[in-house]
């Protein structure tokens, strides 16, 4: 008879704002945080997707680093001193929040991020620069609204390159690599092959980018449209989670609905079965509901 | 995988053939993606969306990959572009030699940079470059021509006249050289990683040997990887690249770690503004690099090497060919090396045009066909590196210190230079300077003292500033010369010795023109991964802009800038993933700290 495996956990034990935290090997810092009790603001992570430690809005000090480092990415070491609140933590999350704030439209992203913007006291408008011109005039990432289909707009005024949606599209939920980072610095956007419009890419309209859009960069078209419109009311919309009658994977589905239409589908993060991630026929096939 | 490829797009015949032959007999692996797309950009001048698909159709790569990667790199277009394109320097280094006026006049004689020049029916074009490491011979230029025989070329010093000359037919006249003040008669008889430059054929291995070459790699295959460690441990040589890493130390954890395939890779993409000294030592003496990459691997356990060089060197890429071709027919590289039943063998991978890939982990996912976006550290390359191995990674000048090191036994090297920085160490000098070129001195002496064997400032003008370290390094006052160039003398005066530059400007440079550049030299090199780095380095060359507009239109309001300034420096410095972003606002927050802000009221031609 084959020997049974046991499976040890090992704990390691470091300080978090002086206090003493014990988490499983493994855990990383933002993990520990949160076990600790201590919010700590994100933006590029989210728990169904591969940490990409891009936004740095979650940076920590640890002590004895040169720099400061990515909590949602970082596993806690044995003896590790942690701050979260120091001045140069502080700092950064505060210039992160000025920096994005001062470059990409965030009219419609997620309101945790524009309470955390507050809770740092970031003034994006400190690089504002009026009629300055030229060389020292304020660049932003404004561009037109990409409409090429009848699901969903990408607008990448409002993107923030948190990487999300490359990896939803990607190894982490979709596996159909439709879009990628393209160009490089401050030009770097999410982008087809040359561009190319989405009917002609790869694309599966699973709508998995748009679920894990921050920033509604990525949205429904019929969002978009009723936003356009001055018709988009989430107070008086409905949330009413259902099964997906599609297939018998039996996905979780969370209709929104105003007006008694269907305006948006999501899936919960925690699901079991989804992660949040849904396929075309869940997202958007929602039309006959509401052929009346 | 099933791949969705572009509708339509069908590569030419010639494209096709020239991708095959990139790809070659190997496996068709994503790793070849970057040599495939050098090959679509030299046959076409521009990666076309056939060319893109037939690229990835054989490497398995997704289309929107494919281009995430070409539109990385700025030697490749992802839009037609005319098949020639001269790539003319206005970097620091190249300013002070009048690279500015010479751009003024090409875009009054041509039209505006990176559209179709104007008279010569859509054949050529030229375009701004960042530093192309022939500071020494400022200014310079690189000519990169599509479809043509002769491929790429550098040019230095190139007057205007040249210039137009590679715009309207191709010719590269001002051929670029090798200036090594130090191997002019007199030759200084100390010179020791310079010591074959000049008496060399540096395309003959049987050259390289007659004067020395292969000792080092024979004693190392005779006392054995063990003892090759212990000699690079005791020799305390630091690497050359920057962080000044102990190199046995980091040997060691590879040479320890169970983990295999080992891989061993060096990094030739000096790219720091001000820097040259890799790009000598791979003209002048390529076959040292490879027997010291060859010991290297045998001290760690590597059998497969890779020598990434920037893109901007086509001399010593071919040199490097040529060296690895002979050593590979002599059974110097290969299987069982020198009889010796050892297997090491190095593929010469070029890069395409990105400051950042010199940054190692952003050089590995380079080398892997991925975007040269940086990866979070740890875990450090010694334990996950290329394709997640072990990984060796070392500058070409630490790998040229290996051969000392072997023939004289490691005690003796560690004798050498000062307790803290053991060896000698190459210096690219520059700027406003009597006799610009590489040189090398033992670590100790003073920036006063290598600034006099370069014969002091250039025209008798008075010394306004000195540049130490490349444009992540710091300026250095004209009362701050007495510094030591050593690791740890650098480090006590908040200097650092970087890459080794040592830029001059004098009184006439101006000095706000200078910071203007190097700013921009960051939001143009910046990978766009992290926000402090993307967004920092566009707002800081911004408000640099208007820091200087406003000194010299005599305004107040400056104090907002500044503060700005340093916001921005401290959030890149503390936040950014890489060495980068962290240094992106080192030059300029040194000089703002060190001369005075009228120093940029009055701007006066650098001529």
């Amino acid at each position: 008879m084959d020997a049974v495996p046991m499976s040890f956990v090992r704990y390691v034990d470091l300080t978090i704002d002086g206090k003493s935290v014990r988490v499983p090997e493994g855990t990383t810092l933002l993990q520990a945080c949160q076990s600790a009790g201590i919010e700590t603001p994100t933006l590029c992570y989210a728990e169904n997707l591969t940490p990409v430690n891009v936004c740095r809005v979650c940076v920590v000090e640890v002590e004895g680093a040169r720099t400061l480092v990515p909590s949602c990415s970082r596993p806690a070491e044995p003896g590790m001193v942690v701050h979260t609140d120091s001045e140069r933590v502080r700092h950064s999350r505060r210039l992160v929040f000025e920096l994005l704030g001062s470059s990409v439209d965030l009219s419609t992203a997620d309101p945790k991020y524009l309470a955390d913007m507050a809770r740092y006291e970031a003034v994006p408008e400190r690089f504002d620069t009026g009629d300055a011109t030229g060389h020292g005039a304020k660049a932003t990432v404004q561009q037109p609204v990409k409409i090429d289909n009848e699901l969903y707009v990408r607008d990448y005024s409002k993107c923030v390159l948190c990487y999300k949606c490359v990896e939803a599209c990607g190894t982490d939920a979709q596996n159909t690599f439709a879009i990628a980072v393209a160009g490089r610095g401050f030009h770097a956007t999410i982008a087809t092959e040359f561009e190319t419009p989405l009917p002609d890419s790869a694309c599966v309209y699973c709508g998995n980018c748009i679920g894990v859009c921050p920033t509604g960069a990525l949205m429904f078209k019929s969002e978009h449209d009723m936003r356009e419109a001055g018709t988009w009311d989430e107070s008086k919309q409905a949330v009413t989670d259902t099964i997906c009658p599609y297939c018998g994977v039996g996905c979780t589905v969370q209709l929104h609905v105003q007006d008694n239409s269907i305006v948006r589908v999501t899936s919960p993060h925690d699901h079991d079965v989804t992660e949040g991630h849904l396929c075309i026929k869940g997202r958007f096939g929602f039309q006959f509901v509401q052929n009346r | 995988m099933d791949l969705h490829l572009i509708p339509g797009a069908v590569a030419s015949d010639e494209e096709r053939e020239a991708i095959d032959a990139a790809i070659g007999a190997a496996a068709p692996e994503r790793h070849l993606l970057l040599p495939a797309l050098h090959a679509a950009q030299a046959q076409a001048g521009w990666i076309s969306p056939g060319a893109l698909n037939h690229i990835c159709a054989r490497l398995s790569v997704p289309p929107a990959e494919g281009f995430g990667v070409a539109s990385f790199y700025a030697m490749f277009a992802t839009k037609r572009r005319a098949p020639r394109t001269v790539h003319v320097c206005d970097d620091i280094a190249c300013r002070t030699k009048g690279a500015e006026a010479v751009c003024r006049s090409l875009e009054a004689r041509f039209g505006p940079a990176g559209q179709d020049a104007s008279g010569v029916n859509g054949a050529a074009t030229w375009v701004r470059s960042p530093c192309l490491g022939l500071c020494e011979q400022a200014p310079a230029a690189l000519v990169q021509r599509a479809g043509d025989a002769r491929g790429d070329e550098a040019m230095a010093a190139a007057t205007l006249e040249d210039l137009v000359l590679a715009v309207e037919s191709g010719d590269a006249r001002a051929a670029q050289r090798t200036v090594v003040p130090q191997t002019d008669a007199p030759r200084d008889p100390a010179l020791r990683l310079l010591r074959r430059v000049g008496l060399v054929d540096p395309e003959s291995l049987d050259a390289y040997r007659a004067h020395g070459g292969y000792a080092a790699l024979r004693k190392a295959l005779s006392m054995g990887p063990e003892r090759t460690l212990r000699e690079v441990t005791e020799s305390k040589l630091l690497g050359r690249g920057g962080a000044a890493f102990p190199t046995g130390r980091k040997w060691e954890a590879v040479a320890r770690n169970p983990v295999r395939p080992h891989f061993l890779v060096c990094n030739a993409d000096e790219s720091e503004p001000g820097t040259f000294k890799d790009r000598v030592i791979m003209e002048e003496d390529p076959f040292a690099l490879i027997e010291a990459m060859t010991i290297g691997a045998f001290a760690t356990g590597c059998e497969r090497g890779f020598l990434y060089i920037r893109g901007e060197y086509p001399t010593a890429t071919r040199r490097l060919e040529r060296a690895i071709a002979q050593a590979r027919a002599r059974g110097w590289l290969g299987d069982n090396i020198m009889g010796e039943g050892v297997t090491f063998d190095i593929e010469l991978r070029r890069g395409a045009g990105a400051y950042i890939c010199g940054e190692e982990t952003s050089l590995f996912n380079s080398l892997e066909g991925l975007r040269g976006e940086p990866r979070n550290k740890p875990p450090f390359p010694v334990n996950v590196g290329l394709f997640g191995k072990p990984t060796v990674v070392n500058n070409v000048e630490t790998f040229a210190n290996l051969l000392d090191i072997l023939s004289s036994g490691g005690p003796t090297f560690a004798s050498t230079g000062t307790a803290g920085s053991a060896g000698t160490k190459l210096f690219c000098v520059s700027g406003c300077v009597t006799r610009p070129g590489l040189y090398e001195t033992p670590f100790g002496s003073t920036l006063r003292a290598v600034i006099a064997l370069a014969g002091g400032v250039a025209d008798g003008r008075a010394l306004q500033a000195v540049l130490l370290g490349g444009a992540a390094g710091v300026f250095v006052t004209p009362d701050e010369l007495d510094m030591p160039l050593t690791f740890e003398g650098t480090r006590a005066v908040s200097a650092t010795l970087g890459s080794g530059v040592i830029m001059l400007f004098d009184d006439r440079v101006d000095l706000g023109d200078i910071l203007i550049r190097i700013a921009s030299f960051f939001r143009d090199e910046s990978c766009g991964q992290c926000v402090p780095c993307r967004i920092g380095t566009i707002r800081q060359e911004e408000a640099l802009h208007r820091l200087v507009d406003a000194r010299q239109q005599g305004e107040g309001g400056t104090a907002r800038e500044v503060t700005l300034i340093n916001d921005l420096a401290m959030v890149m410095r503390d936040a950014s993933i890489c060495g980068l972003g962290q240094t992106a606002a080192s030059a300029v927050q040194s000089a703002l700290q060190k001369f005075p802000l009228d120093t940029f009221e009055a701007p006066q031609e650098a001529q």
